[in-house]
């Protein structure tokens, strides 16, 4: 049984807005999985499926073998999900909003797992402020400690470490690599794809409501490793170059395959007379394939 | 989903509910009771020597239990539906969502604490009120049940309008267009025997008109229709609400896209 199975989705807005169009993996339990893909790709209407934020108009989607509309209410109590959006109820404070949620999924005298999560995220100061007293990153992690308040065995993390400073980032990653060592699956979007590259097993690509991509994270690398050529110039990079490098500013990428090719375009360059500074040779990461996976999209 | 599990289900969001109004006391209870004896003091006041209603009952009593009615149901009504859609537009509903909470826990939830709120202000109005000119007790029944089936009628209106409502205007709306002019037609501060042949009609189809009278006829004895009449239209008016604010919970309307 997989932990999420999403089965042929298909989801039409009403405008006629086609977000998802035959969305189909699924997810093993014990995965650290991550879903991947440009703003607007799906990865949020996937995940509202999931959740029961939204219906799929077409396909099935499934948590630890609980179809998500048939067998909603077991579904969702395998189901733990951290909003993308800072949100939080400001009549409460922190312990009462844990107690609460933890509530709705029927577990009661839960106190002394709430006061682990309290721990494990640095809010153990904070359980009786009020939300409305947190900073951002303080409620960022009272997100994650409601999500987990019921002891979902499937957790997602919808984008959880967008505008987060790095303090917040490590206690997180430190605590859901934790739970994932403990068996809990996970299911990550991030734009962040340095910790995409460093926690998740497998990835799933998304683009324009589909999957184009869906292999392990060593795969995707390995499948598509090349030598990346980095470097700085202030001068256009002759057009052969020009073709398959990525420029942003001063800064200029270009993949090489073999040692002979970086040969290449390093004599290009000097034919050209381009002059460059701060030239490094490396192997191509999870961004690398990242762009080449969606621009080969775009071109086809 | 059997009812036990529905109830145990509706006790944490109910208890929440009823908590968050309770924070806010001092807005969501004292004030409403002040605006009430206001109402009492001056239309009392300017009343009581030129308004005749019923034998043996001075105006400012005659008052009384419809103030208390109408704090009960703009109570009730307000509770449900401004916790829905202050939920909704600052996104906080997303954690009852994702919840395994039934339609029918969401329902029992949202017009259980909207009944306790009505009730609660309802018993303020009274007992602040009643230091003014004693209401009579003629039928305890009546008024617990126009009482509770008034407020549970409204918290389901509340409802309603809080699922429906995107924004505070439409709410506004809501409340200003059809609960208020309601409210202020249903013979509050006047029996309707007192008025024009077509608005004595147009309130006899307002069912607020039969909630306030069945409550009133609790306290008097007397009452301008037969309290069974009014039990039947507010009775049949609460199942009629009812029903729709629970397809509405089932479909997910603008709850779930």
């Amino acid at each position: 049984m997989s932990a999420i199975s999403f089965q042929q989705v298909e989801k039409v807005y009403a405008g006629g807005v086609r977000a998802l169009d035959g969305v189909s993996f699924d997810v093993q339990p014990g995965e650290f999985f991550g879903l991947l893909g440009p703003n607007g790709a799906g990865k949020t209407s996937l995940i509202s499926i999931l959740a029961g934020l939204a219906r799929a108009t077409r396909g099935k989607v499934a948590v630890m073998g609980h179809d998500v509309v048939d067998d909603y209410a077991a579904a969702r109590r395998s189901l733990g999900i951290v909003p993308q959006e800072l949100v939080f109820d400001p009549f409460f404070s922190v312990r009462e909003t844990l107690r609460i949620q933890s509530g709705y999924f029927g577990v009661r005298q839960n106190d002394a797992w709430i006061d682990e999560l309290l721990a494990s995220l640095g809010l153990a100061d904070k359980a009786d402020a009020n939300m409305r007293q947190l900073s951002g990153g303080m409620k960022r992690r009272v997100l994650v400690a409601q999500a987990l308040v019921h002891r979902p065995p499937v957790i997602v993390l919808d984008e959880p470490t967008a505008g987060v400073d790095v303090e917040l980032r490590q206690t997180l990653w430190q605590f859901i690599a934790r739970l994932n060592r403990a068996g809990h699956t996970v299911l990550l979007t991030t734009h962040y794809l340095e910790e995409a590259e460093a926690l998740c097993q497998r990835i799933a690509m998304l683009k324009q409501g589909r999957v184009v991509a869906l292999q392990r994270t060593s795969d995707l690398l390995a499948g598509t490793a090349t030598t990346m050529l980095r470097f700085k110039t202030d001068h256009a990079l002759p057009a052969a170059l020009a073709e398959r490098a990525r420029v942003t500013g001063r800064f200029a990428q270009v993949s090489a395959r073999d040692a002979a090719d970086v040969e290449s375009v390093l004599a290009q360059l000097r034919e050209a007379g381009v002059p460059v500074e701060d030239l490094e040779i490396g192997r191509s990461d999870l961004e690398d394939v990242f762009l080449d996976i969606m621009t080969a999209e775009a071109t086809r | 989903m059997s009812a036990r599990l529905v109830l145990s289900g509706a006790r944490p969001l109910f208890r929440k509910e009823v908590l968050r109004f309770w924070k806010v006391a001092f807005q969501t209870v004292a004030a409403p009771v002040l605006t009430a004896v206001m109402y009492l003091l001056i239309f009392g006041h300017v009343l009581e020597n030129r308004v005749h209603v019923y034998d043996n009952v001075g105006y400012t009593q005659f008052l009384i239990p419809g103030l208390v009615m109408m704090s009960v149901l703009q109570n009730a009504f307000a509770n449900s539906s401004s916790s829905l859609i202050q939920s909704k537009i600052t996104g906080n509903l997303v954690f009852l969502l994702v919840t395994p909470l039934s339609p029918a826990a969401w329902f029992l939830a949202y017009v259980g604490a909207a009944i306790v709120r009505g009730l609660v202000v309802g018993l303020g109005v009274m007992l602040v009120t009643a230091w003014f000119a004693p209401p009579g007790l003629a039928a305890l029944p009546w008024i617990l049940a126009f009482g509770l089936l008034g407020a549970a009628m409204m918290g389901t209106l509340g409802l309603i309008a809080g699922l429906w409502a995107e924004k505070f205007d439409q709410l506004a709306a809501f409340q200003n267009f059809i609960i208020m002019p309601m409210t202020f037609l249903s013979g509050v501060f006047y029996s309707v025997h007192s008025l024009p042949p077509v608005w004595h009609l147009v309130s006899r189809l307002n069912p607020f008109f039969y909630m306030i009278d069945g409550f009133r006829h609790g306290f008097f004895g007397v009452s301008d229709v037969s309290p069974w009449l009014s039990l039947a239209v507010v009775g049949t008016s609460f199942v009629a609400v009812a029903a729709l604010a629970l397809a509405l919970l089932r479909s997910g309307y603008k709850l779930r896209h």
